[in-house]
C-alpha cells in the first residue's frame, strides 16, 4: 500500500460519492470486499463502538448491505420511493495510516437528501480502512460518524451516507 | 371562537354500524395540540427512563419530558430523583451534559452548587443572603410534583393530585411483569440511543406502533429480507389478539416468524443459537412453569402505555417515546432493552435484529416515517376530507392483531382528556 497517494484515494471516494448520486448502488456495493462492514453508530456511543455491544442505526455485513442496496432498489422501499436526490461532498481526505496490508482513511463529509420539497442535510466524518484486491482498490470498512445530535431534524437514513 | 373550541368530540362512533372515525382536525389544529399539552401532557403519568440508565451513585441523564428539562439522577444514598434542571436563582439550566456521573451540580452562572439530592449547598457570597436561606426549599433544586416507578420503568407526573401510578398503569403491570420477567437478574437499557424525529403529528405514531395491519404493505422489504437470510423464518404463522388495557392503555400480543433472543429460535441462528436459545427456554420453565414460559418467550408484545409510551417486545424490545414540537412534528427517542445478564451471543444477535427492524436506520422504521408523513400530508385536505377511518375489527368478540381495537381504546381515552367529556 506504500504507492497509493492521497490523490488516489480522493479519485475514489469522488467516484464512490458519484455512485451514491446517481442512484447506481450495485455497481456501488461492488467497491466493498467480500467480508466489509459498513455502520453508521449512534451519535451517543463512542466512535470506536462495537455494534455487538451498542445499539447503533446502521450495522451491516456484507450480507445486509447487499440486502439495503437490493432493499434500496425496489418500489416498496417506500422511503426511498420515488428515489429521493442527493448530494454526497467528500473532503479533508487524509491518509490516518498505512500498512502493508490496508489503509486507514479519514474524510469529512456534507449529503443533502431532497424528497417532496424537503431538503436534510447529514454531515459528519467518515472512516475507512481501504486494500487493494485484484489491482483495485476496495472498501473493507466504512464506518460513518454523524455530528448532528441525533437524526433531528433528518428523522431517517434511508440514503447511504 | 377557534375550530377547537367548537368543537365537543373529534370522533364519530357508532357502534351498531361499525363505525369509528376520527377527525383529522386532530392532527393539524395548534389550537388542539395546545389542549393537549395542558390536559394530557400536564396529567397523565409520562415515563422519563429506566432504572438501568443511572446504576450508581453521582449517575445523571438528562432529558425532555413533556416540554420539562429533566434531570433524572441517583443520589448519595441510591435513591432516585427527577429533578426540573433549572437553577431556583435565575433558571439556567444546572446540568448541561446529557449523561454522566457527578459529585454535585453547579449552576455555572453564578456558581451555586447543588446535592445530588437537590439540596443547595453553597452559592457564592453567602454571607449576603438571609441567614436561613439554605434551609428554605425553595433555595433548592425542584423534584418534580410525582415520581414513581415500576419494575425499573420509571414515570413522572406534573399534576401534583394524581392517582398513583400504580393504579395509572393499571393491567399494564402485568404485561411489564412479562417483559421484566425475561431475566432473573433484570433488564438493562443497552448503550446507544436512537434519537430521530419525524415531520409528523406525535398520535400517527401512537397508531402506528400498535398497527398490525400495516405490516405486510409497508414492510414488504423486511419480509423479503427475511426471507433471504440463510434459513428463513421460523414456521409460525403472523397471528394474535388486540387487547383494550383501559386507561388508554392497549396491547397486542401475537406469534410470528422472526427470531427472538428470549426465546424463539430462527434457522439463521444455527446449532449453536439453538443450543443458546434452549438453554433460555428451559430457565424460564425453571422460573416460571411451562406456560408463563411460552407466553414470554414466544408471544410478541406491542405494548401501549397512554399518552407516549410503546414497549414493543418483538424480535428485540425497545422502549420508546415521542413529543409533539409542533402539529406537523415529533421527536423519538428509542432505546434496546436486554436481559443484564445475556450472552455476547445473544445480545448481538438481539442488537442485529433490533436495527435490522427498529430504528431510523433499519429495513423497517424509515417507510414508517414515510407512511407517517404522507399522512400528515395528506392532511393538507382535511377541510374537505374530514375523517380517518379506525373501524377494522369492530363487534368482533376478540378483535385480531391486526384490527383497530387498540387504537380505538386510545383515542376515546384522548377524546375523555382532551374534551373532557366521553364519547
Amino acid at each position: 500500500m506504500q504507492n497509493i497517494s492521497r490523490a488516489d484515494i480522493e479519485d475514489f471516494l469522488f467516484a464512490e460519492a458519484d455512485l451514491l448520486d446517481e442512484w447506481r448502488l450495485p455497481e456501488w456495493l461492488e467497491l466493498f470486499t467480500e467480508d466489509a462492514i459498513y455502520y453508521v453508530p449512534s451519535t451517543d456511543v463512542a466512535p470506536d463502538s462495537s455494534p455487538d455491544k451498542t445499539l447503533f442505526y446502521v450495522a451491516d455485513d456484507r450480507f445486509r448491505l447487499s440486502e439495503r442496496v437490493k432493499r434500496l432498489m425496489k418500489r416498496t422501499a417506500h422511503a426511498e420511493f420515488p428515489h429521493s436526490r442527493t448530494r454526497h461532498l467528500v473532503s479533508n481526505v487524509r491518509i490516518r495510516n498505512r500498512s502493508e496490508a490496508e489503509l486507514e482513511v479519514g474524510s469529512s463529509f456534507i449529503t443533502y437528501r431532497t424528497k417532496d420539497g424537503i431538503t436534510d442535510t447529514y454531515f459528519g466524518s467518515n472512516r475507512y480502512r481501504i486494500v487493494v484486491e485484484n489491482g483495485r482498490l476496495r472498501i473493507k470498512e466504512k464506518r460513518c460518524l454523524l455530528d448532528s445530535d441525533g437524526l433531528r431534524t433528518q428523522g431517517r437514513v434511508s440514503i447511504i451516507l | 371562537m377557534n375550530a377547537f373550541e367548537r368543537m365537543n368530540t373529534a370522533l364519530m362512533v357508532d357502534e351498531a354500524k361499525q363505525i369509528f372515525k376520527v377527525s383529522r382536525q386532530a392532527f393539524v389544529d395548534p389550537d388542539i395540540l395546545a389542549a393537549e399539552r395542558s390536559r394530557i401532557f400536564d396529567k397523565c403519568w409520562l415515563y422519563l427512563g429506566h432504572s438501568s440508565e443511572v446504576p450508581k451513585p453521582g449517575d445523571f441523564v438528562t432529558r425532555q419530558v413533556g416540554g420539562r428539562n429533566i434531570l433524572f439522577a441517583r443520589d448519595a444514598k441510591g435513591a432516585l430523583r427527577a429533578m426540573l434542571n433549572t437553577c431556583p436563582h435565575r433558571g439556567a439550566q444546572v446540568c448541561r451534559e446529557k449523561h454522566g456521573n457527578a459529585k454535585s451540580f453547579q449552576c455555572f452562572y453564578h456558581g451555586w452548587v447543588f446535592g445530588l439530592d437537590g439540596a443547595l449547598r453553597s452559592q457564592p457570597g453567602e454571607a449576603s443572603y438571609a441567614p436561613d436561606f439554605k434551609e428554605r426549599s425553595t433555595s433548592n433544586l425542584q423534584q418534580v410534583a410525582r415520581f414513581e416507578g415500576y419494575r425499573d420503568f420509571n414515570f413522572v407526573c406534573f399534576d401534583k393530585n394524581a392517582e398513583s401510578l400504580d393504579n395509572y398503569l393499571g393491567a399494564v403491570k402485568e404485561y411489564l411483569d412479562v417483559i421484566a420477567d425475561q431475566a432473573e437478574a433484570g433488564m438493562t437499557i443497552v448503550g446507544g440511543t436512537q434519537e430521530y424525529s419525524m415531520r409528523a403529528n406525535w398520535k400517527l405514531l401512537t397508531e402506528n406502533s400498535i398497527d398490525g395491519y400495516h405490516a405486510l404493505t409497508t414492510h414488504a422489504t423486511y419480509f423479503d429480507y427475511l426471507k433471504a437470510t440463510n434459513g428463513g423464518l421460523a414456521p409460525v404463522p403472523l397471528e394474535g389478539a388486540a387487547r383494550d388495557l383501559g386507561n388508554g392503555h392497549a396491547v397486542l400480543e401475537y406469534k410470528a416468524p422472526w427470531g427472538r433472543p428470549v426465546a424463539q429460535w430462527i434457522p439463521m441462528w444455527g446449532e449453536d443459537g439453538k443450543k443458546e436459545i434452549d438453554r433460555l427456554y428451559q430457565d424460564l420453565v425453571k422460573r416460571h412453569g411451562e406456560e408463563r414460559a411460552k407466553r414470554i418467550a414466544l408471544f410478541n408484545r406491542n405494548l401501549f402505555v397512554f399518552p407516549n409510551l410503546v414497549v414493543n417486545d418483538i424480535m428485540a424490545v425497545t422502549v420508546r417515546t415521542y413529543y409533539p414540537v409542533a402539529p406537523d412534528f415529533m421527536n423519538i427517542s428509542a432505546w434496546a432493552l436486554a436481559p443484564k445478564e445475556e450472552t455476547d451471543w445473544a445480545r448481538k444477535y438481539r442488537l442485529y435484529n433490533f436495527l435490522e427492524f427498529l430504528g431510523p436506520g433499519g429495513f423497517a422504521t424509515p417507510d414508517d416515517v414515510e407512511a407517517l408523513e404522507q399522512c400528515q400530508r395528506g392532511f393538507r385536505n382535511s377541510a374537505e376530507a374530514q375523517w380517518n377511518d379506525i373501524s377494522k375489527g369492530m363487534g368482533k368478540p376478540v378483535p385480531a392483531y391486526d384490527d383497530e381495537l387498540q387504537m380505538r381504546a386510545f383515542w376515546s381515552n384522548w377524546n375523555r382528556h382532551v374534551f373532557q367529556t366521553s364519547i
